[in-house]
């Protein structure tokens, strides 16, 4: 099981209380009458699904409440960063 | 009964005399013995039939690593456990296990004929025997291999025990109690922070246990453990758990570990828990988990009496058991002469020693001749005999891989001697990478991937004066008198001068695979050790191949001629050892299985003949017999009842969360379809959610309470993925809007009156609202009091009659019941649950999202365009709502049927069809979603999704069910009172 710093608690907490939420920095389009179906279904469905550090969202459900972002590679587990909502996706190490 | 016992040796305790019962026959022991070291001391070497062939098998080790002595350990009814190994059964007065895998009995088992008729069952035989014909698979097959292969009966009793679980949490954690892991316990216990040591076995100790003849410090081994037993109990800041399996090793050293607290107790204790699974944090991991022992793989290696070296080791200085009284070493290994040399310094007779090598060190001769012993060297085992027990082995002298002479030698054990293989098991479970040790023939520990050491044998370290020296971070303060590990050589594959198609020289004992399956697998092509393992199932029983699968590995390797390290390595996975689901559930069985949740009304209906039905986690009151009812009786007389007079039902667990703040209406208008700016306060409207996708996700009545304040409701099972949805865009779509959200569902609860004679019955207790119809319209909603506590009063109906849901603060909601279901007599008032629910909305065409819906039906196939704000610039899902596929035609919608037998109440998921004489397989053009009897009605009612249903109205259309085939008229979704002309009684 995890353990997963929270950005609003400042605390490392056990996995249980986290729920994923997807994909990172995926906006919501602001007028999405405007957009082909081509482009839509991208928004909709289309995701990076990467090996090695994604950024991705999740909900300190049992927590806060509140959803943040993180930066975790999908290969090892680890969690490289979190952050908070609409702070700038932190910078892959190399 | 020979007692085959060495006074002077052991550390059982013989002031404490017991007996135990084995296969219905008592035997005496010892505390402190292990069942297979209280079955060795009276002589008993046969203890269980092999998996496939039910070859006789005996003890090969005498640790958890064992593959054959399985048995059951029967405690009584709920309390029998099968497939436990006899060498970690500790043993107490009055024990009783059986033998498992044979009929009629152990020594005269019908199922041996397997071992003749082997050449039936090669590697991979399941998949190449039984393909054809198919149909005999599930009546013929199956049912004959299960009976015939197979471990333990399964228990048919429930578990009558109860089991716990605990979070622990320390900064360090060492696994193993070896000299390793003491020595770094009494390292760590110096430091501030936590430390819990874990050992697998009733004592701790590991291999020390087994090796009294070493000192340390120039103290006795035993007398060392002692001491430092004795610091490590004096140490607040030390836990030291006995027992304890760590059975996985997971992220963020996160490590699971189960406790068996009672298994070894006489007497049963109802207030004890039997297991307790604990879950353990901690900063640092040191693994001290040891090593085990390879067997040889030669023909016949699998004779009751043929063990590993250790094992004897053990069984002579742990238990004082003598495992045989004329044994032979069969070794590649100096460190099988550390065995031979204490049973010869114990005065048993040895019978001879092998040694594959053509040389062996000039000490190790000088030690064996010392003892008047001779070695063999340039000799291997080529085969065994003995019925029950080997008597006699065969000796063969190689020279340049070819057997140039064979000699029979008489004998009643024979030991093995492989080398070693690294415990890595956990090192793995943390993804932690392994490097191949070639003078090892074993993988090690290479980069971990978590805070964690390896030290000892579990590292590749052997010999006491490095792992001491590694344990301590290399600081020697240990001096140890301990004889040189050595070295030894890799030793999978022998010559052999027999037809190779008739011998079985097994590799994994628990499934009976023989090298020569293996060497079969690869000439069929299986080239990786991962399709090596699941084609001849090597490493695939209980014991996962902890003494098989390093020699499987070297036998693929040398059928592929491949070094091993390319022929891979097979993944270690969770548990180390079998676990039992009670430790697993931690005591979370039965009513506590998982969270019920009940209303503040759950009670009433329980104490008034409820019978309940879950609904997501809560529990509903389904309906309300009456003596003598049926559901159908009961629901029919409900469902009249509440459209002649009034019923009654607890809505409680519908989703309810507050919307407020200077832009809440903004954000309903965004979340929502329906338009939501205009709404005034004090008045309701249906409310329909879709997801972004443009399906519907969730509906429900809302009230607009004042200009910044909604009260909105949503499904019972939906309500956590609605509030999570709606905080997901608040946080992080639109965190401009002025708005916050509360999941109200659990403060208030819900009563529904629907029927004629609702408004009456209300009428008189409540204050501060005007009932009147002019006043307080059908879909508005009002604050004022109810028998004096603050309510929210929405006129609503799910039922069509005249309809109102009281909402009170939840603690008052029973009372309210209460006085509203006296008062109410005079109406008949009638409780209804969610069955008489579902029937009344289904009357009225009210879908039930998640049943007429499935997660694919847009708000038009539902026939729900009108809840869409045409005028709207955008909301979640309207986008979805204009893309091709789903304003195509030919998608499926929500219609109403009438079967043209009205007595005939159709099966909910039933297909349907335009043309019931088409060939099958037909082409299904929808489903029924809902169906009822309708009392009211007096006839059945379905709804159903229809490709272009609606274009169907009033057409014939066909339902091929088993016995026969439905014809259905196709109706709008609405049955009764279509112009909700009922809503308006006075």
């Amino acid at each position: 099981m995890l353990l997963i710093r929270c950005p609003y608690c400042q605390e490392e907490r056990p996995e249980i209380e986290f729920s994923y939420a997807g994909e990172a920095h995926i906006a919501r389009p602001l007028n999405p009458d405007d957009l082909s179906d081509e482009s839509w279904a991208e928004y909709l469905f289309i995701r990076s699904n990467r090996r090695g550090l994604h950024y991705e969202r999740w909900l300190h459900a049992h927590g806060c409440a509140q959803f943040f972002n993180a930066l975790r590679d999908t290969v090892s587990d680890k969690f490289e960063t979190t952050y908070k909502i609409g702070e700038a996706r932190p910078q892959v190490k190399k | 009964m020979t007692i085959n016992r060495k006074e002077t040796h052991g550390r059982i305790n013989r002031d404490k005399p017991i007996k135990f019962s084995f296969d219905g026959k008592i035997y005496s022991a010892f505390d402190g013995d292990s069942l297979a070291s209280a079955l060795l001391a009276n002589g008993i070497h046969l203890v269980a039939r092999s998996f496939k062939y039910h070859r006789p098998r005996g003890f090969l080790s005498a640790g958890s690593e064992e593959p054959n002595a399985l048995v059951t350990f029967d405690r009584g009814q709920g309390r029998v456990t099968s497939n436990v190994r006899a060498t970690t059964l500790e043993i107490f007065d009055g024990l009783v296990a059986y033998s498992q895998n044979n009929w009629p009995s152990l020594k005269f088992d019908i199922g041996a004929i397997n071992d003749f008729f082997y050449m039936l069952f090669p590697a991979g035989f399941y998949n190449k025997t039984f393909m054809w014909p198919k149909s005999f698979w599930d009546k013929v097959y199956e049912p004959a291999i299960r009976k015939m292969a197979g471990l333990g009966p399964a228990p048919i009793d429930e578990d009558a025990d109860k089991y716990a679980s605990l979070y622990s949490h320390c900064e360090t954690l060492i696994v193993g109690s070896g000299p390793a892991g003491i020595a770094a316990a009494l390292s760590a216990c110096e430091k501030p922070g936590r430390v819990i040591l874990i050992d697998e076995q009733n004592e701790f100790g590991g291999s020390l246990l087994s090796t009294p003849n070493l000192t340390i410090n120039a103290i006795p081994a035993w007398q060392w453990l002692k001491n430092s037993l004795a610091i490590l109990k004096g140490r607040q800041n030390v836990t030291l758990l006995a027992r304890t399996t760590v059975i996985g090793y997971y992220h963020d050293n996160f490590l699971g570990a189960v406790e068996r607290i009672t298994d070894h107790e006489k007497d049963i204790n109802q207030n004890k828990a039997r297991e307790c699974l604990h879950r353990i944090r901690a900063g640092e991991v040191i693994l001290a988990t040891g090593a085990i022992e390879r067997p040889l793989v030669f023909p016949n290696n699998d004779r009751p009496g043929v063990m590993l070296a250790s094992a004897a080791r053990s069984y002579l200085n742990r238990y004082g058991v003598v495992v045989g009284e004329k044994i032979a070493l069969f070794t590649c290994h100096d460190s099988g002469y550390e065995v031979i040399f204490d049973l010869a310094d114990a005065g048993i007779s040895i019978a001879c020693i092998m040694d594959v090598r053509d040389q062996v060190s000039d000490n190790i001769i000088a030690a064996t001749k010392t003892r008047g012993l001779e070695i063999r060297t340039s000799t291997i085992v080529t085969n065994t005999s003995g019925k029950f027990r080997i008597s006699s082995l065969h000796a063969s002298r190689i020279n340049d891989e070819k057997i140039t002479s064979t000699e029979e030698i008489i004998c009643d054990c024979l030991l093995m001697c492989g080398g070693w293989t690294p415990s890595v098991h956990l090192f793995s479970h943390s993804k932690g990478s392994l490097k191949w040790q070639e003078n090892l023939g074993a993988y090690i520990p290479d980069t971990p991937n978590e805070n964690t050491i390896s030290i000892g044998a579990c590292n590749g370290t052997f010999g006491l004066t490095d792992i001491m020296t590694e344990a301590d971070s290399g600081q020697s303060k240990y001096t140890v008198d301990d004889m040189d590990f050595g070295s030894g050589i890799i030793a999978a594959t022998f010559p052999t001068k027999s037809d190779p198609a008739k011998i079985k020289a097994f590799v994994d004992y628990q499934n009976d695979v023989t090298e020569k399956d293996i060497n079969l697998a690869v000439r069929e092509g299986l080239k990786s050790i991962e399709h090596v393992k699941r084609y001849t199932t090597t490493g695939m029983a209980t014991d996962q191949g902890k003494t098989s699968n390093l020699n499987a590995l070297q036998i693929t390797a040398h059928a592929v001629a491949k070094p091993v390290q390319q022929v891979g390595l097979t993944t270690f996975r969770p548990p180390f050892t079998p676990t039992t689901f009670g430790a697993l559930l931690g005591g979370k069985d039965g009513d506590t299985f998982h969270v019920t949740r009940k209303t503040p009304i759950d009670g009433w209906a329980d104490d008034n003949g409820a019978i309940f039905e879950p609904v997501a986690l809560w529990r509903r009151a389904r309906y309300f017999p009456r003596e003598g009812e049926d559901m159908l009786a009961a629901v029919n007389r409900e469902c009249r009842a509440t459209r002649e007079s009034l019923g009654i039902f607890d809505a409680s667990t519908l989703g309810k969360i507050e919307v407020v703040g200077p832009d809440a209406a903004e954000f309903m208008n965004r979340m929502y379809t329906n338009p939501w700016m205009m709404l005034k306060s004090g008045s309701c409207r249906y409310g329909l959610m879709l997801g972004e996708d443009g399906y519907i996700m969730d509906d429900g009545v809302i009230g607009r309470m004042a200009e910044d304040r909604f009260h909105v409701t949503t499904t019972t099972g939906g309500a956590p993925r609605v509030f999570r949805m709606m905080e997901d865009y608040r946080q992080t779509e639109w965190p401009e809007l002025d708005v916050w959200l509360t999941s109200t569902t659990e403060q208030w609860a819900v009563i529904a009156l629907n029927g004629p004679n609702a408004r009456k019955l209300l009428e008189p207790f409540v204050e501060g609202i005007d009932l009147n119809p002019e006043s307080f319209p059908h879909m508005a909603v009002r604050e004022g009091r109810i028998c004096g506590v603050e309510t929210r009063l929405f006129r609503v109906s799910f039922s069509g009659e005249l309809g109102f849901e009281i909402n009170v603060p939840a603690h008052y909601g029973r009372a309210l019941w209460e006085v509203l279901f006296k008062a109410g007599q005079q109406y008949d008032i009638t409780p209804y649950g969610t069955e008489t629910m579902h029937v009344l909305r289904a009357e009225k065409g009210f879908i039930i999202v998640g049943q007429d819906t499935d997660g694919t039906v847009s708000p038009m196939d539902a026939g729900m365009s009108w809840a869409i704000g045409k005028k709207k610039k955008d909301f979640v899902g309207k986008r979805s709502l204009n893309r091709s596929d789903i304003v195509a035609k030919g998608r499926k919608q929500l219609v109403g049927l009438l079967t043209d037998d009205p007595n005939i109440v159709l099966e909910e998921g039933a297909q349907i069809v335009a043309d019931p004489n088409q060939p099958i397989p037909m082409d299904m053009i929808g489903h029924v979603t809902s169906s009822y009897w309708s009392a009211t009605l007096n006839r059945s009612i379905a709804l159903a999704m229809i490709k272009d249903g609606r274009a169907l109205t009033d057409s014939d259309i066909y339902i091929p069910m088993a016995d026969q085939t439905h014809k259905v008229r196709v109706s709008t979704p609405i049955f009764y009172d279509p112009m909700g002309e009922r809503l308006n009684v006075l």
